[in-house]
């Protein structure tokens, strides 16, 4: 009598176990800094992923009845560290993986994917790239398990030189940038666009720094303002741009800066009303592009994680296109999310975005905003508490941001 | 002209920093033997004590309480732990500051997070203190200067117009015969250790909210204080002094020079192949480098440093 009882119980264990299963989640790996310099940085991305999952996934039916879930991985912005962390989330059974901060790190990463992912066919990663603009990662080294959710720094290139060409005050331009892939793409892309476009700037000054190591940038501040430059172009991002901006704010220095990434992450907090007219951005949106829904996401997000304040819409937007694709695919197997991904035309909350085939880049307008006094009209937000917010000044539309790619992508 | 004046006050701010800093390690160093490569640590710790502190009661008291705090735990880190692993050695030694500046560094992730906290200038400091040519000079750089000048002052009052300054000078240079003369050797050691912590913790209070307030920023700033001492010489708080301006200036001014190694080495006459990768690298490149180039070529030329009073 007693054997059969025990079978049964151990059957209705497994069955209960199997079950489990049922609700696994998928999980996807954010492989970022969440120690070092630019922890801040990856923190608020970290933030801004979960609260995606949350609201825009997870609330409105999940993936196929499964919850979406992120989950930190720590690379200390380091490329080693990253490919030590992406085998930690292999080894855990994340089959998809997340990173933005740092090209070093996007390059390790889309190299150990490629490897991994020929070597392990049946056991494949895909990689999806919501913040690393380094064109050769759409371009020369472009892999089909990459997608990138943010516009390159040639694009961004593009439409700032754009507007630049218009603005006739501009006559010398100084280029600071991080001494690595990043901020050589940007001076590169400045130097070959604006000779193009505005043969009568004059580049009076170009300087690397050593990324997330100066404290204090007032020398180089002090070398801006001794070359007479008007305009500052630089691809900074993090602290390396806040502190930028407060020695250049503490100099009194009265350049334009023309930024990707002043609008958040305690660069507003650190210019405050020195910045208003001189600083501007380049970003896929802001606060005060209207939207249907973001702004009251946005505002709920600020008030759940006070510090931190509400910045990526792609974070939103890539989330939502990832979750998209595998309820189409019917299939969280990253193949065919890749291949679902491929072409999707999608309502974002900036307007109908498109991720190329060719190069897997997303395509999306983008926005030029100047720091201004809140209004409560065009400018109906502030930034970060600060009583100024971004007004735009230009915007370009999705099909205006596409640039030719030089992608020939390898397909499985 | 406004680019030279500016950079030379820039220059003397941050030397100035780094004589705080360094001014504890050197008589740590030269008094005790000690490599203090936990020295760091306590500045990190003046800037989150005095963070800390900030939020409850504002600036000012932080300014005074912290570095206090952060004497008392130096003072308690000689007690219970340097004296102990003293008896082992000079490498046991080295090698529990090494792992102290570790253990601060997890404790300060533990407490505070491993992301920058927001330690702010007072608002009564924030503004401009002065316009040269067209350049704002900020009061609270204006600040800095002034406190690191006080400090130096009443370091030098203390050491040479003082008993106690006389007896630690004394133990600077022969520990056997002032503990021979019947002082306290073991308190002395305990004292100075607790005082030079402390040096180090208001250079973090006055440094925390200047540049950011942050886990690594011990690591930043803990190879260049050796430089400082290394460069000055054991035991000489003067060469101390000139070392820290003379590392400020050179950081400062080096970022300015765009000129290639390539245009170097054609100064003296010599052609290095063109195309080559080390021969574009600027001289603002090279700059967080060159501190550690000029403590190489002390060490061939000069060991005893510019000003050291002891040549082992």
């Amino acid at each position: 009598m007693k054997k059969p009882f025990v079978r049964s119980l151990a059957l209705a264990a497994s069955t209960l176990l199997i079950g489990g299963t049922a609700f696994a989640q998928v999980k996807i790996a954010y492989i970022d800094p969440l120690s070092g310099p630019f922890a801040n940085v990856g923190e608020a991305g970290l933030k801004g992923f979960k609260e995606a999952a949350e609201v825009l996934v997870n609330a409105k039916g999940g993936i196929m009845g499964q919850k979406l879930e992120f989950v930190g991985f720590d690379n200390k912005g380091s490329p080693q560290e990253s490919q030590i962390q992406l085998k930690a989330a292999i080894d855990q059974g994340f089959r998809f993986i997340t990173q933005g901060n740092g090209s070093g790190a996007a390059h390790s990463l889309i190299d150990a994917v490629n490897k991994w992912n020929a070597r392990n066919p049946d056991k494949t990663v895909l990689f999806f790239n919501y913040a690393a603009v380094d064109p050769t990662l759409t371009g020369e080294k472009c892999s089909f398990w990459h997608f990138r959710f943010d516009a390159n720094a040639e694009m961004k290139m593009e439409a700032i030189t754009n507007y630049m060409e218009a603005d006739k005050k501009i006559k010398k331009v100084f280029i600071i940038g991080q001494d690595y892939a990043h901020g050589h793409q940007v001076a590169k892309y400045t130097k070959e666009m604006l000779a193009k476009k505005r043969k009568d700037i004059q580049l009076v000054g170009e300087d690397l720094h050593p990324i997330g190591r100066v404290k204090d940038f007032a020398p180089y501040i002090a070398k801006i303002k001794a070359s007479g430059a008007d305009t500052v172009v630089t691809g900074n991002w993090g602290n390396d741009l806040s502190l930028l901006v407060k020695a250049a704010k503490d100099a009194g220095l009265k350049a334009r800066f023309y930024t990707f990434y002043a609008g958040g992450l305690g660069t507003p907090q650190a210019m405050g009303a020195a910045g208003e007219n001189l600083v501007l951005q380049l970003t896929e949106w802001h606060m005060n592009v209207p939207t249907k829904s973001t702004e009251k996401f946005a505002m709920d997000f600020n008030k759940k994680y006070p510090g931190v304040w509400f910045y990526y819409l792609r974070v939103n937007t890539m989330t939502e296109m990832v979750a998209k694709a595998m309820n189409t695919a019917k299939s969280t197997d990253p193949k065919a999310v890749a291949i679902a991904l491929e072409d999707m035309r999608f309502p974002a909350e900036n307007g109908e975005v498109w991720m190329r085939k060719s190069d897997h880049q997303l395509m999306q307008p983008l926005y030029i905003s100047v720091f201004s006094k809140a209004d409560g009209k065009a400018v109906k937000h502030d930034s970060e508490g600060t009583g100024y917010g971004w007004k735009t000044v230009a915007s370009v539309t999705q099909r205006d941001s596409q640039l030719p790619t030089s992608c020939i992508m390898e397909r499985p | 002209m406004e680019f030279v004046a500016i950079s030379l006050l820039n220059g003397i701010t941050y030397g100035l920093l780094l004589f705080m800093l360094s001014s504890g390690l050197t008589l740590i160093f030269s008094m005790m033997g000690i490599l203090n490569f936990a020295h760091a640590s306590f500045y990190m710790l003046g800037a989150y004590f005095a963070y800390q502190i900030s939020t409850w009661v504002g600036f000012w008291p932080g300014l005074l309480v912290a570095p206090l705090l952060v004497g008392a735990v130096g003072a308690m880190v000689e007690r219970y732990g340097l004296r102990r692993a003293h008896r082992f050695g000079h490498v046991a030694e080295l090698l529990f500051t090494f792992g102290l500046a570790f253990l601060v560094e997890e404790i300060v992730h533990l407490i505070w997070g491993k992301t920058s906290v927001d330690y702010k200038i007072p608002l009564e400091l924030d503004g401009t203190l002065f316009t040269l040519f067209s350049t704002d000079f900020p009061i609270y750089k204006g600040f800095m200067m002034l406190v690191s000048v006080g400090m130096l002052v009443a370091l030098y009052a203390l050491l040479t117009r003082t008993r106690i300054g006389l007896i630690i000078q004394a133990a600077l240079t022969k520990p056997d015969m002032v503990e021979a003369l019947g002082h306290n050797v073991p308190r002395i050691f305990m004292l100075v250790f607790g005082g030079g912590t402390a040096l180090a913790g208001l250079a973090g209070v006055i440094g925390g909210n200047a540049f950011i307030t942050e886990p690594g920023m011990a690591a930043a700033v803990g190879s260049i204080v050796f430089v400082v001492v290394v460069v000055g010489g054991l035991g000489s708080l003067g060469g101390a002094f000139i070392a820290s301006l003379l590392i400020g200036c050179i950081q400062t001014f080096s970022v300015a020079l765009s000129i290639s190694i390539t245009d170097v080495f054609a100064l003296i006459g010599v052609t290095l192949p063109a195309g080559s990768q080390v021969a574009r690298l600027t001289i603002t490149q090279l700059a967080p480098v060159l501190p550690y180039l000029l403590m190489v070529a002390i060490l061939i030329f000069r060991p005893r440093g510019l000003m050291g009073a002891r040549e082992n």
